[in-house]
C-alpha cells in the first residue's frame, strides 16, 4: 500500500535484454569508497540529555522567565481598562429601546446615550474599541465570503465579483461594491464621546480615526478602483451592499484618503477575528501635548447612533477604552504563564538535582556488562 | 499483451484441447516437417512467437494502465479520495493541499516507472530484433529473433546466446555435447555439458540438419529451470525410433555457448513460454514487522480521524440547532445551500470534517519512508567492513523493505556447507578396508598406507588389499560428473590443480568431486577426460585406462548417492556408488563394514565430510535388465523423476563396500565469532543441514554453536527406535522444563554462562515424525507442541540430515509458534533457497554452489561473517532510525491537526481551517520532512563499534520494542498536550485584547500563524532532542529548514500574489513579528510544549536507564577523545588522500583504544 515505489528491486535483473546490465560475472571495481559519508563515520557531535547537562538549563530557563513573567505581569497590570456594554439587552439600559425598535429598513437612525465614569485619568494614548461577542467572524461560510482582487481596486472584480461572495454578490442585477458576507456586516455604529465637565456641560473627546488599520492594508492590499479620481464615478454600476445605509464611496465623503475601500473602519472591519468575541479598534485618543491626563477621571458620556443589531443572534455590543503599553492591551496570561513555567523548571531543576545526587553516582558505578 | 494471450492460449489449449494426452504436452516437427502418415495422428497446435514482452506497457496504455497500478495501492486511494471529494463539494481546504502532494508522488513514480518500461521497450527490441540464424530448406537464413516458431532449426555459433528454449539436435564436436554457461539464469558461470541425442548427433551441415525427419513430445512449458522431460521420435526408413529428453538436452534461453564451435537445435519454447520468461514472476512481497505496526497506528489514526470528524459533525449540528446560529443576518446561505436535504448537508459536513483533519495521514509519510528505505539500503551497499577482496563483491541489497527487520531477528537459520563453512573443500584421506591413506605421505608414487599414528589394524597390505585399493582409486577416478577444462578457455570460477603445472581444470558443480578427484590424482589415480563416452584414467605407471560410461544416475538429494555403470577395458561392467554412509551401508551386502564405519564415524566426529564408495559387478544380463530399468524410466512422459527414483533403487542394490573418504571443510573466518555475537544478542541460532549427524555436531561445536557446558538433548532416529517418539519428546520437555521452573529465563539470558543452556541435535527423520499431521490418537496431536516448547528453550538447534523442503518446513513452523518471532535464513546453495524465501528475511551468501541463493535472497553478503555487521549494526540502526520516523510523523501530524480540531469549538464547527492554505500543503512536503528524513538515515544513538562489540544491545530493540502501544500512546498524548498547549498559549494570548504596541488589531489568520510558527519550532526542537548523531548534514538541514520556514513565510507574505485570489497572509507573519509579546509568547509555548518530554527523558534515564542509555552515557566520557582521534585522522585525510586506508583504520583503532 505504498504511495509511490522506490524499489529498487521491481524485477529489473533478469530479463532477456539485461544483457547490457552486466551480469553478475561482470567484475567491475565493486569496492565501495572508503568515505566518511559512505561508511556512516562522518564527524559527529554526540550529546545526550542527561539530568546533570539538563540542569543549568533548567535553572537558567527558570531565573530568565521568573522576572520577564513579573515585568510582563506588572506592565500588564499598569494598563488601564475601561470597558462598558451598552447593547441593550436589560430594560433599564439607554439603548433598550433603541435595540427593541430596531429594523432595517427604518430611515432615520435611532441614538441613545450611556453615561459612565472613570474613576482614575487615562494617561497617555487612549485607544477605542468596539467589541462585539458571540460574532462569529471566524465562521467559514462568512471568512471566504470577500473578494480580495475587487478591494484592491481590479477593474474586472468591481464588476464580476468572485463566486465566494455569494450570496452576497449581486443586489438587483448590478455587482455589490464591496461584495460578500464580511463588507455586508460592516459594523455601523457610530460613537462619540463626551466629557462632561464640572459645570455640566458636554465636551467632545477629540478622537483620530487614521491608523487604526495596518499600514500595509491601508496602502497596499486595499486600492480604491480607477485611481484617485471621483469615486462615485469609479463605483459606478455597482451596487451598495444590501445592508449598509450608504454607499461605498460615501463611508468619509471629507477625506478621500479615508474613503471607499481605504475606509479604516472598513478595512480593520475586514481583517476577521479569530475568536467569537473580539474587539476591534475604532478610534485613538492622542495624547494631550501639555501634562494633562488624556482622559481625566470624571463623568463622561457616550453618544450611539445604534445601527447595528446583535440582538438576533445573542450577541453583545461593548465600548473598551484602554491604554497601550510596549506589549499591548491588558492581558495577564503572558506574565502568569511566564512565571508559571520559569517556576515550573526552577523546581524540576531541584527535583533534577537531587536525582542526579542520588542516582547518577549508582548509573557510574554499575558496570557495563562487556 | 503478449503475456496474457500467450497464458490465455495455454489456458486454451490446457482446457479445449479434446483429448486429455494433450492436455500436459506439445508436440513439434522439427523443421515443420509432418510426420509420416503412419504414425500417430497429432493435433496441430499454435505457438506463440518468439517476441518477448518484458514491458509492462505500451505508449497508449500507460496512462490509464499506469494510474490503476498506482491507485490500487490503498493509501493511494485514500487520498484520491480526498481529492476528489476536496474537488466536488465546498470543502474548507483547497484541492491543492492535498492535490499538489499527492499528484507529486504519482507523477514521479510514473516518470520512474515508465523510465524504466522504456528501457524494458529498448531491450526487448534489441532482444528481438537480434539476428538469428535458422535453417530453412538446407540453407541458414537470418532471421530476426521474434520470427522463430516452435520447430525451427536454430543454428548457434559460439559465445551467442540462445534465443528460445532449445533440444540440442547436433554440435561441432563429435561427442554431441556442448557446453552451455548459464551465468544469466542463476548465476553459476561453470560450464555445464549438454548432450545431443545419439540419432541425431552426426547429423553436422545445414542439409543433413534439414534432413532430420523427427517430432518432439514434451511437456507444456513450465517455469522450473531444472526440470524438462519430453521424446524425441525420429522416423528413419520410416521406422520410428523414440529417444528420452530430459534437461541435460536443453539449452535455455538466456544461456550462451561455451568452447563449442556451432551447434544444431530445435526450438520447443519460444517467446514468452520459455523458461526463463516464466521465471520472471516476481516474488512475493515480505513486509517489515515495522509496517505491520505502521499499518494498525494507520487503523488507529484512521479511527481517530473518523471520529473526529463525526464529533464534529454532530455538535455542528447542535450547535446549529438555534437558527440565529445557524444563520445570523451576517452570514446568510445562498439558495441553493439551504434549498439541499438536511442528510446531504451533513454527509457534506462530515465529508468536510474529513478533509480538513486528513493530514493526520500523510502522503508525506509514505513517500519519506520509501525514500528512507530506498537510500538508507545504499549503506548498507557502500559499507566496507562488508566488502570481501577475494570475491570483489560488498553486500546487495534486493530489498529495501526490510531494512528494519534485520534489527528484529531472533532466530537465525543458517545452512552449514559454505555459510559456516568454507565450502573449499580439501581431501584430508580415505580408507580402504580399514587402510588409511593420506596423500600427503607419497613417496616416489608409491603410496604409504595410513601414518603410524592411526589406529588402524594392519598397516600393509595383502595382494588382494592392493587390488581392492586400486579398485577403489579407480571407483573415485570414474564415479563423478566432474568435468576437465583446457586452461585457456576457461573462463569463471576456477577450481585449478595448480600443482603439477597441468593445463587443464577440473570444474563440477560439486566441490566435493573435485576435492575427490584432486585427491585421487595425488593418491597416483588422474583423471584425464571423458572422450566419445570413454573416461580415460591416468594410472600410478602412467598407463592410460579406458573406461566405456555406460550410464550416470546422477546425484540427488533425497538419495543423497550417485552411481555409475561402466565397461572396462576387459569387458567387465561395473556399478560404482559414492554417498553418504547412510544411504550406502543399508545397501551393503560385503565388504569390512565394520572398520569402515568405525573410521567414518571418526572422522565425522572431527567435522569432516565423509563419503562411502562401493561397487557391484554386472554380468551382462544384469547390465540388459538395468539398461532396460533405466530406459523404461527415462522414456516415461509422466512421473519421469518418480520412475527414474525407482529405477535406481533398484539398481543400486547388493553393493561391496570398498572404503570411505574424508573430506575437510574448513570453518569460515569469524564463523565462531559471529555466533557467538549473535547468541549474545539474544538470537536462537539453529544450523540446517544436509550433513550428517556427527560432521554437523562437530562443526556446531567447532563454531561455538555447541559449547562445552551445553547440554545437548537428542532427538535422533537411532533414540527414538529404541523409546517411542513420544516417550522422548516427553522427557526432553521435563529436562528443559524442570530447569526453567527453578530459574527464570531472564536470569538465565543474562547469565548465560553461569548457567547450563541447552542445545537440540535433531534429525530429518525424527522431524517429519515431529511434523507429522496429528492422527486421530490423542496422544500424537500435541507432538508439534512439545517439540516447539523444547525448542524455545534451546539456545542452539542442530538439524541434521534435513531436505532443501524441511528446511523451509522448520522455518515455517516457528514463524508460526505463537510468539510469531521474526526468522532470518541464510544460506548459499540452492538447496536454501526455500528456507530464504520462507523466512521473515532471507540472506545469501555469495559462495561457491552459484548464486541462486543470492538471486532469492533479499540481501546478499560475501562471507557468514558479514551477518554481524548486517545485524548488530545496520539492523539496529535501522530499527531505530524507522521506528522514530514513524513515531515522529503521527506525532508531528497529531501536533498540526489538533489544533485545527480544537478551533472548530471557537468557529461554529464551520470547518473554517487554522492555517493557510501554504502551510497546510508544505508542513509534511517542506518545512518538517527534510530533518526527520536525515535523522532516519544518519542517526547512530550508539557508536557502531560499540555496537558490534556488544551484542547484547541489540536485546534492546528486541520484539519490535520501539514501536509497542506504550510508546505509540505516549508520542500520541504528547502530539496532544503539544496541540494543547500551542492552540490555548495562543487562544489566551488573543483573548479580547491586542498585543501590539500600537493598538491595532490581529485577525483569524495571525491566530493561526502563531500557532503554526510554535508547531513548526517545536516539532523540529523534538526531533533535535532526539538526535544523538549531529553531523554537518543535521545541522544544515535541521536549520535550514527553520530558516527555510521563516525566509518562506516573510515572502509568502511579503507579496500581493497576482495568482491567488484571497491575501489573506499579506503582511500577517511580519505583522506578526513585529509585536513583542508575539516573540515572547512563541518561546514561551515552544519551551513548555518540550518541557515534558525532556523531563521525562532525562527522569527515566536516571531511574529505569536501559543498557543504551547506559552506553551512551559511558561512551560520552571517552568519545570526546575518540572525536579528537578522528578530527586528526580527518585532518591527515585532507593532507594525505592517497591512504585513505590507513585513516579508517586509525579511526577504528581509536575507538577500540578508548
Amino acid at each position: 500500500m505504498m504511495a509511490s515505489s522506490y524499489n529498487a528491486k521491481e524485477e529489473d535483473g533478469h530479463h532477456s535484454g539485461s544483457s547490457s546490465h552486466g551480469g553478475p560475472g561482470a567484475i567491475k571495481s565493486k569496492k565501495p569508497d572508503n568515505t566518511a559519508f559512505k561508511q556512516q563515520r562522518l564527524p559527529a557531535w554526540q550529546p545526550i540529555l542527561t539530568a546533570g547537562t539538563v540542569l543549568p538549563a533548567f535553572f537558567v530557563i527558570g531565573l530568565i522567565f521568573i522576572p520577564i513573567g513579573i515585568g510582563l505581569f506588572v506592565t500588564s497590570n499598569n494598563i488601564k481598562e475601561f470597558e462598558i456594554d451598552y447593547t441593550g439587552v436589560e430594560i433599564d439600559s439607554p439603548c433598550y429601546i433603541c435595540a427593541k425598535n430596531f429594523s432595517w429598513n427604518s430611515t432615520t437612525s435611532c441614538v441613545c446615550s450611556v453615561n459612565f465614569t472613570l474613576d482614575q485619568p487615562f494617561e497617555s494614548n487612549v485607544y477605542m474599541y468596539y467589541g462585539l461577542s458571540n460574532f462569529y467572524q471566524n465562521h467559514r461560510r462568512y471568512v471566504k465570503s470577500r473578494d480580495d482582487s475587487q478591494l484592491n481596486g481590479v477593474e474586472s472584480n468591481l464588476k464580476q465579483p468572485s463566486k465566494e461572495c455569494e450570496p452576497y454578490r449581486t443586489s438587483d442585477g448590478l455587482p455589490i461594491a464591496p461584495c460578500g458576507a464580511i463588507a455586508n456586516s460592516l459594523f455601523n455604529d457610530t460613537l462619540e464621546l463626551f466629557h462632561i465637565n464640572q459645570n455640566g456641560t458636554k465636551q467632545r473627546v477629540n478622537v483620530t480615526k487614521k491608523g487604526i488599520a495596518w499600514w500595509t492594508d491601508k496602502h497596499v492590499k486595499f486600492r480604491n478602483p480607477g485611481g484617485s479620481s471621483n469615486l462615485s464615478v469609479a463605483f459606478q454600476g455597482t451596487a451598495k451592499p444590501v445592508n449598509w445605509r450608504k454607499a461605498v464611496y460615501d463611508l468619509d465623503p471629507e477625506d478621500p484618503e479615508n474613503n471607499g475601500f481605504i475606509n479604516e473602519d472598513f478595512i480593520v472591519w475586514m481583517r476577521t477575528a479569530a475568536l467569537p468575541t473580539f474587539r476591534k479598534l475604532y478610534r485613538i485618543i492622542q495624547k494631550k501635548p501639555n501634562s494633562t491626563p488624556t482622559l481625566s477621571s470624571g463623568r463622561y458620556v457616550m453618544e450611539i447612533t445604534y445601527n447595528y443589531p446583535v440582538l438576533s443572534f445573542d450577541g453583545r455590543k461593548r465600548m473598551i477604552l484602554s491604554t497601550i503599553s510596549w506589549m499591548g492591551g491588558k492581558n495577564p496570561f503572558l506574565g502568569i504563564a511566564y512565571i508559571t513555567v520559569g517556576s515550573i523548571c526552577f523546581f524540576l531543576g531541584v527535583v533534577l538535582l537531587v536525582i542526579h545526587h542520588k542516582y547518577d553516582t549508582r548509573t557510574n558505578s554499575a558496570e557495563i556488562p562487556n | 499483451m503478449g503475456v496474457d494471450f500467450s497464458a490465455l492460449r495455454t489456458l486454451i489449449n490446457r482446457y479445449c484441447a479434446g483429448e486429455e494426452n494433450w492436455v500436459d504436452s506439445r508436440t513439434v516437427y522439427i523443421g515443420h516437417k509432418e510426420p509420416p502418415p503412419g504414425a500417430d495422428a497429432f493435433i496441430q497446435q499454435r505457438f506463440p512467437d518468439n517476441r518477448v514482452v518484458s514491458s509492462k506497457y505500451t505508449f497508449w496504455n500507460f496512462i490509464p494502465k499506469n494510474m490503476f497500478e498506482q491507485f490500487r495501492r490503498v493509501a493511494n486511494f485514500y487520498f484520491l479520495i480526498i481529492f476528489l471529494v476536496q474537488l466536488i463539494i465546498d470543502t474548507p481546504t483547497s484541492p491543492v493541499t492535498s492535490g499538489l502532494p499527492l499528484f507529486f508522488v504519482i507523477i514521479v513514480t510514473a516518470i520512474k516507472q515508465g523510465y524504466e518500461d522504456w528501457l524494458r521497450h529498448k531491450a526487448d527490441k534489441a532482444v528481438n530484433q537480434c539476428p538469428v540464424s535458422v535453417i530453412q530448406r538446407g540453407k541458414k537464413i537470418k532471421k530476426e529473433s521474434f520470427r522463430i516458431t516452435v520447430g525451427d532449426v536454430v543454428f548457434v555459433k559460439e559465445d551467442e546466446t540462445f534465443a528460445c528454449d532449445l533440444i540440442l539436435l547436433s554440435s561441432s564436436r563429435d561427442d554431441g555435447t556442448c557446453f552451455v554457461t548459464t551465468a544469466s539464469l542463476d548465476g553459476e558461470s561453470s560450464h555445464k555439458t549438454y548432450y545431443a541425442v545419439q540419432d541425431t548427433k552426426a547429423f553436422r551441415t545445414e542439409e543433413e540438419v534439414d534432413s532430420i525427419h523427427a517430432t518432439i513430445e514434451c511437456e507444456q512449458p513450465q517455469p522450473d529451470l531444472y526440470k524438462f522431460v519430453g521424446r524425441i521420435n525420429i522416423y528413419m526408413d520410416n521406422e520410428a525410433v523414440a529417444r528420452p529428453l530430459g534437461s541435460e538436452n536443453v539449452l535455455l534461453r538466456g544461456a550462451t555457448l561455451k568452447n563449442t564451435e556451432f551447434i544444431y537445435a530445435v526450438a520447443i519454447y519460444t517467446g514468452m513460454e520459455t523458461k526463463m520468461a516464466l521465471n520472471y514472476q516476481s516474488k512475493s512481497q515480505k513486509r517489515s514487522a515495522v509496517e505491520k505496526s505502521m499499518n494498525s497506528y494507520l487503523v488507529v489514526y484512521l479511527c481517530i480521524l473518523i471520529s473526529k470528524a463525526l464529533i464534529n459533525t454532530v455538535l455542528k449540528y447542535i450547535w446549529q440547532a438555534d437558527p440565529n446560529k445557524d444563520e445570523p443576518w451576517y452570514n446568510e446561505r445562498t439558495e441553493a445551500q439551504r434549498q439541499r436535504h438536511i442528510l446531504i448537508r451533513a454527509f457534506t459536513d462530515f465529508l468536510a470534517f474529513m478533509v480538513l483533519f486528513n493530514y493526520i495521514i500523510p502522503v508525506s509519510m509514505y513517500v519519506t519512508v520509501e525514500m528512507q528505505k530506498f537510500l538508507g539500503s545504499y549503506f548498507i551497499m557502500w559499507d566496507d567492513d562488508m566488502y570481501d577482496e577475494e570475491l570483489g563483491e560488498g553486500a546487495v541489497v534486493n530489498t529495501s523493505d526490510l531494512n528494519e527487520e534485520l534489527g528484529q531477528v531472533e532466530y537465525v537459520f543458517t545452512d552449514k556447507t559454505g555459510t559456516l563453512t568454507e565450502n573449499n573443500m580439501e581431501f584430508i584421506e580415505c580408507c580402504v578396508d580399514g587402510h588409511v591413506y593420506v596423500p600427503d605421505a607419497i613417496c616416489n608414487g608409491q603410496v604409504l598406507s595410513g601414518a603410524a599414528a592411526m589406529d588402524m589394524i594392519d598397516t600393509s597390505p595383502g595382494p588382494g588389499g592392493r587390488e581392492r585399493e586400486e579398485l577403489f582409486f579407480r571407483a573415485l577416478c570414474l564415479c563423478h560428473t566432474v568435468q576437465v577444462k583446457e586452461e585457456e578457455t576457461v573462463d569463471g570460477i576456477k577450481h585449478g590443480i595448480h600443482q603439477g603445472k597441468s593445463a587443464s581444470f577440473y570444474i563440477s558443480s560439486s566441490p566435493d568431486e573435485v576435492a575427490l578427484v584432486e585427491g585421487m590424482k595425488k593418491l597416483g589415480f588422474t583423471y584425464l577426460r571423458l572422450k566419445d563416452g570413454q573416461m580415460e584414467i591416468l594410472n600410478r605407471e602412467d598407463e592410460i585406462e579406458r573406461f566405456e560410461l555406460l550410464e550416470v544416475l546422477s546425484f540427488d538429494s533425497v538419495r543423497r548417492r550417485m552411481s555409475v555403470i561402466v565397461r572396462a577395458a576387459s569387458g567387465d561392467i561395473f556399478l560404482f556408488c559414492k554417498g553418504a554412509d547412510s544411504s550406502i551401508l543399508p545397501r551393503v551386502i560385503s565388504g569390512k563394514v565394520d572398520e569402515v564405519k568405525a573410521r567414518v564415524e571418526h572422522n565425522a566426529v572431527e567435522g569432516l565430510r565423509t563419503l562411502c564408495v562401493a561397487y557391484r559387478p554386472l554380468s551382462p544380463e544384469q547390465h540388459q535388465e538395468v539398461c532396460r530399468l533405466l530406459s523404461g524410466a527415462k522414456l516415461a512422459l509422466q512421473d519421469r523423476d518418480k520412475r527414474l527414483s525407482e529405477a535406481y533403487e533398484l539398481v543400486e542394490k547388493d553393493l561391496i563396500l570398498l572404503g570411505a573418504t574424508a573430506v575437510e571443510d574448513r570453518l569460515q573466518e569469524q564463523a565462531a565469532d559471529t555466533i557467538e555475537s549473535l547468541h549474545k544478542a539474544g538470537m536462537k541460532v539453529w544450523v540446517l543441514t544436509g550433513d550428517k549427524m556427527e560432521t554437523a555436531a562437530a562443526t556446531c561445536y567447532a563454531s561455538r554453536l555447541f559449547r562445552r557446558n551445553t547440554q545437548i538433548l537428542e532427538l535422533t532416529t537411532k533414540r527414538v527406535e529404541e523409546q517411542n517418539l513420544h516417550d522422548v519428546l516427553f522427557d526432553l520437555s521435563r529436562t528443559v522444563l524442570r530447569h526453567h521452573g527453578s530459574m527464570t529465563r531472564d536470569n538465565c539470558s543474562s547469565l548465560s554462562n553461569d548457567c547450563t543452556d541447552y542445545g537440540l541435535i535433531i534429525d530429518g527423520a525424527t522431524l517429519s515424525a515431529v511434523m507429522r499431521p496429528p492422527q486421530e490418537d490423542l496422544n500424537s496431536g500435541s507432538y508439534k507442541e512439545i517439540f516447539l516448547e523444547i525448542c524455545r528453550n534451546c539456545s542452539a538447534v542442530l538439524c541434521c540430515r534435513m531436505a532443501p523442503l524441511q528446511k523451509a518446513q522448520i522455518v515455517k513452523m516457528i514463524k508460526a509458534s505463537k510468539e510469531h518471532p521474526i526468522t532470518l535464513a541464510i544460506g548459499d546453495g540452492a538447496n536454501d533457497v526455500s528456507m530464504i524465501l520462507e523466512a521473515h528475511v532471507g540472506i545469501g551468501i555469495m559462495g561457491k554452489e552459484g548464486r541462486q541463493a543470492v538471486r532469492n535472497s533479499d540481501y546478499a553478503i560475501p562471507k557468514f561473517k558479514h551477518l554481524k555487521k548486517m545485524l548488530l549494526v545496520h539492523g539496529h540502526y535501522y530499527y531505530i532510525r524507522i521506528s522514530e520516523l514513524v513515531q515522529y510523523f503521527f506525532y508531528k501530524n497529531v501536533c498540526f491537526i489538533f489544533p485545527q480540531f480544537l478551533y472548530q469549538f471557537f468557529c461554529g464547527f464551520s470547518q473554517q481551517p487554522l492555517y493557510d492554505t501554504a502551510y497546510l500543503t508544505l508542513y509534511n512536503i517542506s518545512f518538517t520532512s527534510l530533518p526527520i528524513l536525515v535523522y532516519s538515515l544518519m542517526e547512530q544513538h550508539i557508536n557502531m563499534d560499540i555496537l558490534k562489540k556488544d551484542p547484547s544491545l541489540y536485546k534492546d530493540v528486541a520484539k519490535n520494542s520501539l514501536l509497542r502501544w506504550p510508546t505509540f500512546i505516549y508520542w500520541t498524548v504528547l502530539g496532544v498536550y503539544n496541540a494543547i498547549v500551542m492552540f490555548f498559549g495562543t487562544y489566551f494570548l488573543f483573548d479580547n485584547t491586542t498585543f501590539t504596541s500600537n493598538g491595532q488589531m490581529f485577525g483569524n489568520w495571525t491566530f493561526g500563524t502563531l500557532v503554526f510558527t510554535v508547531l513548526v519550532f517545536t516539532v523540529t526542537f523534538k526531533l533535535v532532542l532526539d538526535t544523538h548523531y549531529w553531523t554537518w548534514i543535521n545541522h544544515f538541514v535541521i536549520w535550514g529548514s527553520l530558516v527555510f520556514f521563516v525566509l518562506f513565510s516573510l515572502l509568502w507574505g511579503g507579496i500581493i500574489w497576482p495568482f491567488l485570489n484571497y491575501q489573506r497572509m499579506y503582511y500577517v507573519f511580519m505583522q506578526m513579528l513585529s509585536s513583542g509579546p508575539a516573540w515572547l509568547s512563541i518561546i514561551l509555548l515552544i519551551t513548555a510544549s518540550l518541557l515534558p518530554d525532556v523531563v521525562k527523558k532525562v527522569i527515566w534515564r536516571a531511574l529505569w536507564p536501559t543498557i543504551t542509555e547506559r552506553i551512551q552515557v559511558n561512551a560520552g566520557s571517552f568519545h570526546v577523545l575518540a572525536f579528537l582521534h578522528r578530527f586528526r585522522a580527518m585532518k591527515r585525510f585532507e593532507r594525505a588522500p592517497a591512504s585513505p586506508c590507513s585513516d579508517s583504520l586509525l579511526d577504528g583503532v581509536a575507538l577500540t583504544e578508548a
